[in-house]
């Protein structure tokens, strides 16, 4: 995954308690929450498909996805709409309000000891002030 | 220059290009003597010259250079088209489309030589300078020109001045080494007091010695034919001079002296070429357009038509009048608009059928076997994605009537059959499909040699064997892994035929069917939908979800009692039309959890695969709708027994049940 040099911008959201953050150039928008299609014989954090202003885009639960515990959805919980060249895919996310600047060398290499489903997924931590927020890797996420 | 961005542009018009090339010289093949048909043969090579030169593809241009050089000579006359020509014209296309197909994989020119083709090029070339030695008809070679309207209405308005107009043809000595250059003379010769508006080659063509010997020229001017003819004589190396004054108009029209029956054909000739020309107008007024745009554009349309459904859904006390009437205008316009983006979606089938001839006509040569390909219907339309997925079927079916279809010669004279085969290629509208037909005069399919094989390949038992009804057994043909043909040829007959073309054809949405008559011939029938984007829809609940089963596959819905239900070997069947009917819960077929089925009457959609039934518990119905399909993605791309979703009224999706992966 390449990041532009002068453009380290990353959509951070809430998962958990927890900030994750994805590459801004892969988001291609924000949603609230709406009514989500089930689609029978896929994997259980495929929650189903939405209708996105006429385009049907698959949903997927991060939280599910990561093996974190359930949640009911909220007026906070969101939808991030990620693209890699022409799948699309949303994310259900506890919630997501900010845009941050991560410079490069605030990232480091994901710690060994995470899980290795969840380390394919992650492209590094970003550490800003005294916080530390997870960067997914969405093109592995999805074409993986 | 960066080439790249023009590629793609290159490529589609270099495509078109030949697909034109094949088109003209097989139609040349058949009147060799057709000007105009040659003189399209030339631009379009010309044209493909000047496209790769400027792409940089330099064999490409290269050949089309030397393919140039014959034609050219064909047009002059020093070169008559025979099958030999022909063929290795078709060859340099070969290579052509070769070229451009590897061209638009890699972007890149292929390395394969040209040289092989050249040389064939160039002994056309040398055996047309050894034939030319011989005298010639040069009637033929004295073809004249064609005025066009403007050049007519010089030679009025000239004659009516009282200025001559005459026709004069030089005939350069055989030794003259610039022939261009003595050309060049004499058109500054003549200038001088002349008005030279036509000649034969053109400028262009002389300058760049495109001519044999001779050339002609028209010219308007006030000097006699005596002086002319003596100035002209004055340059050397012109052997000869011919002159001839046109009076009037009629006789420009008829110069040469044939019989007034040429004149006849040369005036059809040039009406024939305005109609082509008109047609080829129409087709010049069109816009290329990527079909994702298109697809953008259907989907903005459909997203209109959900939005447009659901403002009617207001309730319609709480409006005035005016907003019911902007309601309903809003409603004809989306309609309209619906109408106009699907037919912009609509390609006729001339774009599958076109390539067809010549593949006909190679295989028929390769196997010795005389076959006419009659094709109709071509301007039928299809969606473009259809469009795209119809053509390998159907060479398929084409390949197969050609080689186990017809039978070769002798065998056909021996039926009292003519010994040229037929092929009809047939399209037509029937309702809302298209239906496809690939006929063959040929044999027929034979029963009993399908049994056989069928019994060989263990597909069947012998029992079975003998239960089979004809149609059954011609069914079986169909089966994966079936082949009759006794050699495997190159052509057909890798087992791998009419299964794949039956998968693919339903897999469009479509059904395929055969008729065969012993002796007389078979026919295959494709039966496909107008347009893959939107179909009539059947919606049902199950549970709490909606689904769409397409309306096509759909035989009937009928409604049972429960305890009529049967078990027989762990499958639920019942009792329909005197005939065992399996049932199958969609609820189970797509894991819906808050399924609960009434105790008494259920209702059950009836659906057919081929000419299987099968029938599907629902909860309940919703109605009849038209649907736009839309796939769900590549994220979630092969997902088992749903074949796309669909955006309801209220926004909602519903999924589109694939009844057929399920049957």
């Amino acid at each position: 995954m390449k990041f532009a040099d002068n453009n380290n911008q990353f959509v951070v959201f809430e998962l958990n308690g927890e900030e994750y953050g994805i590459d801004i150039l892969r988001v291609k928008t924000i949603e609230k929450m709406t009514n989500i299609t089930r689609v029978p014989k896929t994997a259980p954090y495929i929650k189903g498909v939405i209708n996105l202003r006429g385009e049907i885009v698959p949903i997927i639960d991060l939280r599910e996805k990561f093996n974190l515990e359930k949640k009911e959805n909220d007026d906070n919980t969101r939808i991030i709409i990620v693209y890699v060249d022409d799948i699309e895919v949303g994310l259900i996310v506890d919630s997501a309000s900010k845009v941050m600047d991560i410079k490069s060398d605030m990232i480091e290499a994901p710690p060994e000891s995470l899980g290795n489903s969840e380390q394919s997924n992650i492209y590094g931590i970003g550490k800003l002030d005294d916080k530390v927020i997870t960067l997914l890797d969405i093109e592995k996420m999805l074409t993986a | 220059m960066d080439i790249n961005q023009y590629l793609e542009i290159f490529i589609e018009e270099a495509q078109d290009h030949l697909q034109h090339l094949n088109q003209n010289l097989l139609e040349l093949e058949s009147n060799p003597d057709d000007n105009d048909i040659l003189n399209e043969i030339f631009r379009s090579a010309h044209t493909l010259k000047g496209m790769a030169g400027t792409m940089g593809f330099d064999s490409m241009m290269n050949l089309t250079h030397n393919m140039e050089n014959i034609l050219d000579a064909v047009r002059k006359g020093t070169l008559s088209i025979s099958s030999g020509i022909l063929d290795v014209l078709f060859e340099c296309l070969d290579f052509l489309e070769d070229s451009v197909n590897y061209i638009s994989e890699t972007g890149k020119e292929n390395e394969k030589s040209i040289e092989p083709l050249k040389k064939k090029l160039l002994n056309l070339m040398s055996n047309s300078i050894n034939e030319s030695d011989q005298p010639q008809s040069n009637d033929k070679n004295m073809d004249d020109f064609k005025f066009n309207q403007y050049d007519e209405n010089v030679i009025t308005q000239a004659l009516a001045q009282g200025m001559k107009v005459y026709k004069i043809e030089v005939i350069l000595s055989e030794g003259c080494m610039l022939k261009s250059a003595r050309a060049f003379v004499v058109f500054k010769t003549l200038e001088k007091y002349a008005e030279i508006f036509k000649s034969l080659p053109a400028i262009e063509d002389i300058e760049d010695e495109k001519f044999d010997r001779s050339f002609k020229i028209a010219l308007i001017t006030n000097e006699d034919k005596e002086k002319i003819e003596k100035d002209l004589k004055n340059i050397s190396e012109i052997q000869d001079i011919k002159i001839e004054q046109y009076k009037e108009i009629a006789t420009v029209q008829n110069t040469s002296k044939t019989e007034v029956a040429a004149t006849v054909e040369v005036s059809e000739d040039h009406d024939e070429s305005e109609e082509s020309h008109a047609k080829k107008n129409k087709v010049g007024k069109t816009v290329r357009v990527d079909i994702n745009r298109l697809d953008n554009l259907m989907n903005l349309v459909s997203e209109l038509i959900i939005i447009k459904t659901r403002l009617e859904g207001i309730d319609s006390d709480s409006r005035d009048q005016n907003m019911s009437e902007a309601v309903e205008y809003l409603e004809r316009i989306t309609t309209n608009l619906h109408d106009a983006v699907m037919k912009v979606r609509m390609v006729p089938i001339e774009r599958v059928f076109n390539r067809f001839p010549r593949m006909v006509r190679d295989l028929s040569r390769e196997l010795n076997k005389e076959v006419n390909l009659i094709i109709s219907g071509e301007e039928t339309e299809l969606d473009r994605t259809v469009i795209d997925e119809i053509g390998d079927p159907l060479i398929h079916l084409i390949r197969n009537a050609i080689d186990h279809g017809i039978e070769s010669k002798s065998e056909r004279e021996n039926s009292n059959k003519d010994t040229a085969g037929n092929i009809y290629l047939r399209a037509y509208q029937d309702g809302n499909s298209v239906v496809i037909e690939v006929e063959d005069d040929g044999k027929g399919i034979n029963i009993d040699k399908i049994k056989k094989k069928a019994l060989d390949n263990k597909l069947i038992t012998q029992s079975e064997a003998d239960g089979l009804s004809d149609k059954d057994a011609t069914e079986l043909i169909f089966h994966p892994g079936f082949s009759t043909a006794d050699v495997i040829s190159d052509i057909s007959g890798r087992g791998v035929g009419l299964d794949v073309v039956k998968t693919k054809i339903e897999s469009l949405g479509g059904t395929v069917e055969v008729e065969s008559y012993k002796g007389k011939g078979s026919k295959f029938i494709i039966r496909l939908p107008l347009t893959l984007a939107i179909i009539q829809a059947l919606l049902v609940t199950v549970g709490s979800e909606k689904y769409a089963i397409p309306l096509n596959s759909i035989k009937e819905i009928i409604s049972i009692e429960k305890d009529k239900i049967r078990d027989i070997q762990g499958q639920e069947v019942i009792l329909y039309r005197n005939s065992v009917l399996p049932i199958l819960r969609l609820a189970e077929k797509l894991d819906v959890k808050d399924y609960n089925e009434d105790e008494n009457e259920l209702t059950v959609v009836v659906v057919k695969k081929g000419d299987k039934f099968s029938g599907f518990i629902v909860e309940s119905l919703i109605g009849q709708q038209e649907i736009v399909i839309k796939s769900l993605g590549k994220y979630l791309a092969g997902i088992k027994n749903i074949a796309g979703a669909t955006i309801l009224g209220d926004g909602q999706v519903a999924l589109i049940v694939d009844t057929n992966s399920m049957i």
